[in-house]
């Protein structure tokens, strides 16, 4: 609870690594990037985020660069960029799981449907309910497929009868695709699941406590193929009734699943654009070095 | 030679041979091109040699050790003439101290038979053969198995391998010899507390209501009958170990929690060490704390609202002893606390529970066998728990659920019934050993029952 998560302390490693190291076999230099300033369409009318100028600091390091980024209501935005470029980090600063680590400091402006999450008056409970995470190992709880799924809506008194709560981890299992694997044994321990069905499992458990939002960070970095296809086919469910953010080190994920791609380099979000114009004619020569692969 | 002097020659004997055994590997794989053309790093034959020589000559030794006094007496008083030989077990050992006082000078010559004198000369003379034997023989098995080893040393011998299963057999015995050492106590209380059971009936001890264990030593003496039921005893240790548990359980419990899920790295680092330092101090210290400081308060506290509480009472003690044990409960709690991943935390937190929601519904349940493991070392440590009880809670067996009054336990009993001059066949005695064996099943009973709770109410996290 007090330390920093290994996978953040290792990305503020990396930063200062690369920053250290210079460039060399990129064809660009950091001197491209303007602070501040991102091509392409970083903003949208029916924004459900609104984020202005926001900085995150580890410390003295400062891991986020001053981004400014509208998140569409029911869209699917993935955020792409090499190890250590901030990504994770500004991903947990849309439902304040960074509250967590010590050292750890948000400014700017983060609204969500206009209303400051920052605000000392925000209840994070309520903001937690709204916006859900799924991580990027399978972190199902030691209990059983109905007590995980269930688990949400009991913390929040979302279901008055015992019928109430069935018909929630139904319809959230089902969401999830996983209904029809998992109906004959809801009571047998969810860590004895594949990986695979673990994610998905996590993904009907953040999806019962009826978000607006859910964040994703990496959720198929430690699944197979199959199990990714399957994860990946979800996301494309979901974006119709939840606005999606996905972290992914996979761009053809991201070409697949996501609506508008943002790379983020060092901490600074370089461009921002429909997924087609990113992978296709990318702005920003930094994102088309990354997307061809010349780096990251 | 004295076996101890012997142990350190085997041991230096090792030492040197690991030294020669490193040494001649290394001088055989120089010609070689260096060691990396041994099958094993030199350190393993040179421990490969240290083994050979030390084992075997530390075998022989514990067996020379453990036999000699039995051998030497054996033949002692099988060259005794026919008149003096003894008739039984007891003459023996009487006969035996005699001889052995002759021997050492304790008992003058002058007063003691010639046939004792004699044997007494003998004596003396096979415990110097003996320690002559055990030392040559040592030194020749140490040195022999030495050299044999460090003779077949080979670049192609593989002695890593070798070393490693020489490794798990020396680990194995070290756990074999707590088991055993587990066995033999089990049995010596088993026959003591058969014996009592010959003397006093298993009714009368398993559901006697009172406890008065003085007994007449002589026939011709006035004393008391004796009554032995080990009820008062029971629900003594019963009561202030449910005192000491209500203590330590919360506080330690909720004080692990806040030292895992909150307190920042500094506040931890000061108040971790602080209260593992209750652990340190010695009971006896506690025991005068809860004797000349808790217990007047309590009998006060108690006077002032208009109950009598006797100056000794089973609250002052239970409560003393639970702060005795919170590092027990905190600590080992604390530390599997912290072994539940972080990832479980962070799955929970971000279904917008809160960090106590968190704590009693996703952490708590990780965590159970290791708390449980922590609870129950602190319950062992409260039955177990001796000087406290004596000072505070008084000696009177008093059969009473009033945690005002004066109780006593089974350790405590255990212990004035063992001290000061005592015959140690009487019912007296023999009823530690009895209660003794009560105490040790009871634990055992309480382990099984926790293990079986664990079993049924933990969550695997992986």
């Amino acid at each position: 609870m007090n330390s920093i998560p290994a996978n953040v302390a290792e990305k503020t490693l990396h930063d200062e690594n690369e920053q250290q190291i210079p460039v060399a076999e990129s064809p660009h230099s950091d001197a491209d990037i303007v602070e501040g300033k991102t091509v392409g369409t970083p903003f949208a009318d029916n924004a459900k985020f609104k984020l202005r100028d926001v900085e995150v600091f580890y410390g003295e390091t400062r891991a986020i660069k001053n981004v400014s980024l509208d998140i569409a209501s029911n869209e699917v935005i993935a955020f792409i960029g090499p190890s250590g470029c901030g990504k994770s980090t500004f991903l947990r600063c849309l439902n304040r799981m960074n509250d967590s680590i010590d050292i750890c400091r948000v400014k700017g402006t983060l609204e969500l449907d206009g209303q400051d999450i920052y605000d000392p008056r925000q209840d994070v409970v309520e903001l937690r309910a709204r916006v859900g995470m799924v991580f990027q190992k399978p972190n199902p709880f030691p209990k059983s497929i109905y007590d995980n799924v269930a688990y949400g809506p009991r913390i929040h008194g979302l279901a008055n009868r015992k019928s109430d709560l069935d018909d929630i981890v139904e319809s959230s299992l089902r969401k999830a695709g996983l209904w029809d694997e998992v109906k004959d044994r809801l009571d047998s321990t969810a860590t004895g699941m594949s990986g695979g069905q673990q994610q998905r499992l996590c993904i009907a458990r953040a999806i019962a406590v009826s978000p607006e939002v859910v964040l994703m960070d990496e959720p198929c970095s430690a699944l197979d193929p199959i199990a990714t296809a399957k994860v990946e086919e979800l996301i494309a469910e979901l974006s119709e009734s939840y606005t999606i953010v996905i972290v992914t080190h996979s761009m053809q994920q991201a070409a697949r699943v996501s609506h508008r791609t943002a790379y983020f380099h060092l901490g600074h979000l370089v461009e921002v654009n429909d997924t087609n114009t990113v992978f296709t004619s990318p702005e920003h020569q930094m994102t088309e070095s990354y997307i061809t692969g010349r780096f990251g | 030679m004295q076996p101890a002097n012997l142990l350190l020659i085997t041991l230096a004997f090792a030492a040197i041979a690991y030294g020669l055994g490193y040494f001649r590997s290394r001088t055989l794989a120089m010609p070689l091109g260096g060691i990396r053309h041994l099958k094993s790093l030199p350190f393993y034959y040179g421990a490969r040699a240290a083994l050979w020589c030390g084992i075997p000559a530390l075998i022989v030794l514990a067996l020379w050790a453990a036999f000699q006094g039995k051998v030497i007496q054996t033949l002692v008083i099988g060259s005794l003439p026919t008149e003096l030989l003894p008739a039984n077990e007891g003459e023996a050992s009487l006969l035996l101290s005699k001889i052995s006082n002759v021997a050492t000078g304790a008992l003058p010559k002058g007063f003691a038979d010639p046939a004792i004198i004699e044997a007494a000369d003998r004596l003396t003379y096979l415990r110097e053969q003996s320690s002559l034997y055990m030392t040559v023989l040592v030194v020749a098995v140490a040195t022999l198995a030495g050299f044999i080893a460090w003779l077949r040393i080979r670049p192609t011998l593989n002695a890593r391998v070798q070393v490693e299963a020489m490794l798990k057999w020396i680990f194995f015995a070290c756990a074999a010899l707590a088991i055993l050492t587990t066995i033999g106590i089990i049995f010596s209380v088993a026959f003591e507390t058969l014996r009592f059971f010959h003397k006093v009936s298993f009714i009368d001890f398993f559901f006697g209501t009172q406890w008065s264990p003085q007994t007449a030593l002589r026939a011709d003496q006035v004393a008391a009958q004796g009554a032995f039921g080990m009820v008062p005893l029971f629900t003594g240790t019963l009561l202030i170990s449910v005192i000491a548990m209500l203590v330590a359980v919360p506080v330690g419990l909720m004080s692990a929690i806040y030292l895992s899920e909150y307190a920042r790295p500094r506040v931890r680092g000061i108040v971790k060490p602080m209260l593992e330092m209750l652990a340190g101090i010695p009971t006896v210290v506690y025991g005068f704390f809860a004797a000349l400081t808790v217990a007047p308060f309590i009998s006060d506290l108690a006077a002032s609202f208009g109950i009598s509480a006797s100056s000794q009472s089973a609250l002052a003690a239970g409560a003393v002893m639970g702060i005795m044990i919170i590092p027990f409960v905190s600590s080992l709690s604390d530390d599997v606390i912290n072994a539940v991943p972080q990832s479980l935390r962070d799955g929970s937190l971000a279904l917008g529970a809160t960090q106590s929601e968190t704590m009693k519904k996703v952490i708590f349940p990780a965590a159970l066998p290791g708390i449980m493991g922590g609870i129950l070392l602190a319950v062992s440590r409260a039955i177990g728990e001796t000087m406290i009880v004596v000072m505070a809670a008084g000696l009177a067996a008093n059969l009473t659920a009033n945690p005002l009054e004066t109780v006593t336990t089974v350790t405590v009993q255990i212990v004035t019934l063992l001290t000061g001059d005592q015959e140690f066949d009487s019912a007296k005695t023999l009823a530690a050993f009895a209660l003794g064996a009560m105490l040790f099943l009871a634990t055992l009973l309480l382990n099984i029952i926790a293990l079986h709770i664990v079993r049924k109410y933990r969550e695997q996290y992986d």
